[in-house]
C-alpha cells in the first residue's frame, strides 16, 4: 500500500508509466545477422567500466612527472586489489577498442550507416576517435619508458602534419618536449575534456538509435522475427556482461598489467618498443615507409594518409548511398572494408611479432 | 520576425515601414556584432590560455659530456646537451665523436650499438653511420653533429 502510493506519487511527477510503455513497445530485429546488435552495448558496457574503475584510480594516482610513476607503483602493490582495479581498467581499455572496432565493421559491412542513419554513423566515428585519445593520453599516465617513446613518437607524427602541425604538438606537448608538461595536459585531457566529449557523443549516438530503431539489412528486410527489447534483449545484453566481466577479471588476474621502467628522459628508447596494439598497424606501416617518396619524408605520406583514411570515415554514408541502385559501387565499398581488415589484421600480427 | 513586422508596420506609411525595417536591422546588426564580440573576448583568453608560453632557454653552447675514464673505445653514452639528450660514442679506434641523440624520424632517442658499431633508433629500426649519416631505416636526415674536445680527462661537446 504504502509502496503504491510511493510509486503513484513519482508516476504523476516522473510519467515512468509512459516511460515504461514506450520501453515494452520497442522491439529488435531477429535475423541472421542479429549477433552484431549486442557489440554496441558491449562497447557501452566496457566503456561504463572504464568511467567506475577511472574514478577509483583517481583516488590514488598522482599527476606529475615526478610522482605519477611512484602512484601506480603503490596503487600497484600497496592499495588493496589496486593491482585488480588497474588492470581491469587496462585490459577493458583494450576490450573496448575491439569491440568498438567489430561494431563499426559490422555496421559498415550492413551499411547501417544508409540514410537516416547517416549522423548515426558520424556521431560513432566521433565516439572511435574519442576512445583513441583517451587510449594515447591514458598510456602516458603511468610515466613509463615505453608509453613516454610512444607519446615521443604519436605527439611527433601529429608534427608533420602540414601547416597546423607545430602547433598542434605544442599544444599536445604543453611545450616543445615531452616533459611533466605533457603528462599534465594529457592528464585533463583524460579525465576531463575526454570524458566531457565522450558523455555528449555517447548520448547523442544512443538517442539517435532509439530515434530509428535497429538496422535491417536490405536481405532481411522483407521477412524477420522481432524480440521484445525489455526484457528478452536487454536481459541477452546482460549475460554478454557477465561474461565480459568475468573475461575482465580472468584477465586482469592471469595477465596483470604491467609498469615498466619510470620514464627517462635522457635514456636511449629500449628495444622492442610498441604502442598499444591498436595503433600498431599504423607503427608498423611506419617502419616499412622508405625515408624518402620522391621530395618528401616517407613518414610525412604515411602520416598524410592515415589522417586522410581517417577523414574519409565521416564521409562513408554520403558517398555510398543508394547501395540498392548502385551495386558496384557497394562491391568496391565491401572490397576496401575487406583491404582494411586484412591490412589492420596482418600489420598489426607483423608488428607484434616484429 | 516578419510577420511581427508586416504586422507593427501596418496602418504605417510606406516611408516609415521601410525606416522601420532599417532600424530593426540596424538593432539585430548591433546585437549580432555584440554577441561575436562578447563570444571572441571569452574564446581568444581560453585558445592563448591552451597555447603553452614559450620558455626561453639559455642556449648551452659547451658541456663536459662524459670523463674520457668511463668512456671505453666501442661505446657510446647519452649526455645532456641543454633540454635535449646527445650522444657521445668512443669508436673502436678511440675516436671521439658527437652527435644530437634525437632522431631525425620521429623524435625517439638513438643508442650506439657496439656489435654492429653503428648509431641505432630502436623505435623503428633506423640506422646510422658513425658520421651519423643515415643509412638505413626511415631516418630522412643525418643527425646533427657537435665538436668535440679532450680537456684533460673531460670530454667536452660543443655546440657549433
Amino acid at each position: 500500500m504504502k509502496i503504491e502510493s510511493i510509486g503513484r506519487w513519482l508516476d504523476e511527477r516522473l510519467s515512468i508509466s509512459t516511460i515504461a510503455r514506450t520501453a515494452q513497445k520497442k522491439e529488435v530485429p531477429l535475423h541472421r545477422q542479429s549477433l552484431w546488435y549486442y557489440f554496441g552495448g558491449m562497447t557501452l558496457f566496457l566503456f561504463v567500466v572504464q568511467v567506475v574503475t577511472g574514478i577509483l584510480l583517481l583516488l590514488y594516482y598522482r599527476p606529475s612527472a615526478e610522482n605519477a610513476f611512484e602512484s601506480v607503483q603503490f596503487i600497484m602493490t600497496e592499495v588493496k586489489f589496486g593491482w585488480l582495479i588497474r588492470s581491469i581498467h587496462s585490459w577493458s581499455a583494450n576490450l573496448m577498442i575491439l569491440t568498438l572496432f567489430i561494431h563499426m565493421f559490422s555496421v559498415y559491412f550492413m551499411r547501417a550507416y544508409n540514410r537516416p542513419r547517416e549522423l548515426t554513423w558520424v556521431t560513432g566515428v566521433v565516439l572511435l576517435f574519442l576512445s583513441v585519445g583517451f587510449g594515447f593520453s591514458g598510456y602516458l599516465l603511468p610515466w613509463n619508458e615505453v608509453s613516454f617513446f610512444a607519446t615521443k613518437v604519436g605527439t611527433d607524427i601529429a608534427g608533420d602534419i602540414p601547416v597546423v602541425g607545430k602547433t598542434m604538438l605544442r599544444f599536445l606537448r604543453g611545450g616543445d618536449e615531452v616533459t611533466g608538461a605533457t603528462l599534465t595536459r594529457f592528464f585533463g585531457f583524460h579525465v576531463a575534456v575526454l570524458p566531457a566529449l565522450a558523455t555528449v557523443f555517447i548520448g547523442a549516438h544512443v538517442l539517435l538509435v532509439q530515434l530509428h530503431g535497429m538496422h535491417v539489412p536490405a536481405r532481411y528486410e522483407k521477412n524477420y522475427r522481432r524480440m521484445k527489447f525489455f526484457p528478452n534483449f536487454i536481459m541477452r545484453d546482460l549475460i554478454g556482461w557477465i561474461l565480459a566481466i568475468g573475461v575482465l577479471a580472468a584477465l586482469a588476474a592471469i595477465f596483470p598489467w604491467e609498469l615498466g621502467v619510470k620514464a627517462d628522459a635522457f635514456a636511449p628508447a629500449p628495444a622492442g618498443i610498441k604502442p598499444e596494439w591498436y595503433f600498431l598497424f599504423m607503427f608498423q606501416t611506419l617502419k616499412y615507409i622508405p625515408a624518402k617518396i620522391l621530395f618528401f619524408d616517407g613518414e610525412v605520406i604515411g602520416i598524410l594518409f592515415f589522417t586522410l583514411a581517417g577523414a574519409a570515415l565521416f564521409v562513408i554514408p554520403f558517398i555510398n548511398r543508394l547501395p540498392e541502385q548502385f551495386p558496384r559501387r557497394r562491391k568496391i565499398f565491401n572490397l576496401i572494408g575487406v583491404i582494411a581488415i586484412l591490412y589492420i589484421a596482418i600489420m598489426t600480427v607483423v608488428g607484434y611479432l616484429a | 520576425m516578419g510577420n511581427i513586422r508586416a504586422h507593427q508596420s501596418q496602418g504605417n506609411t510606406e516611408g516609415s515601414k521601410s525606416q522601420n525595417v532599417t532600424r530593426r536591422r540596424f538593432l539585430d546588426y548591433l546585437l549580432g556584432t555584440s554577441a561575436f564580440a562578447t563570444l571572441a573576448a571569452i574564446l581568444y583568453p581560453i585558445v592563448r590560455f591552451m597555447a603553452p608560453p614559450h620558455v626561453v632557454e639559455a642556449m648551452q653552447s659547451s658541456v663536459i659530456a662524459a670523463k674520457l675514464s668511463e668512456l671505453p673505445p666501442n661505446s657510446g653514452k647519452i649526455f645532456k646537451f641543454g633540454s635535449k639528450p646527445g650522444l657521445i660514442i668512443r669508436t673502436a679506434s678511440g675516436e671521439l665523436k658527437a652527435f644530437s641523440a634525437v632522431c631525425t624520424h620521429l623524435d625517439c632517442i638513438v643508442q650506439y650499438r657496439s656489435d654492429t658499431k653503428q648509431i641505432w633508433c630502436a623505435c623503428h629500426n633506423g640506422q646510422y653511420n658513425l658520421n651519423g649519416e643515415n643509412i638505413g631505416g626511415p631516418p630522412p636526415r643525418p643527425l646533427e653533429s657537435y665538436p668535440v674536445n679532450k680537456r684533460g680527462d673531460d670530454v667536452v661537446v660543443n655546440r657549433s
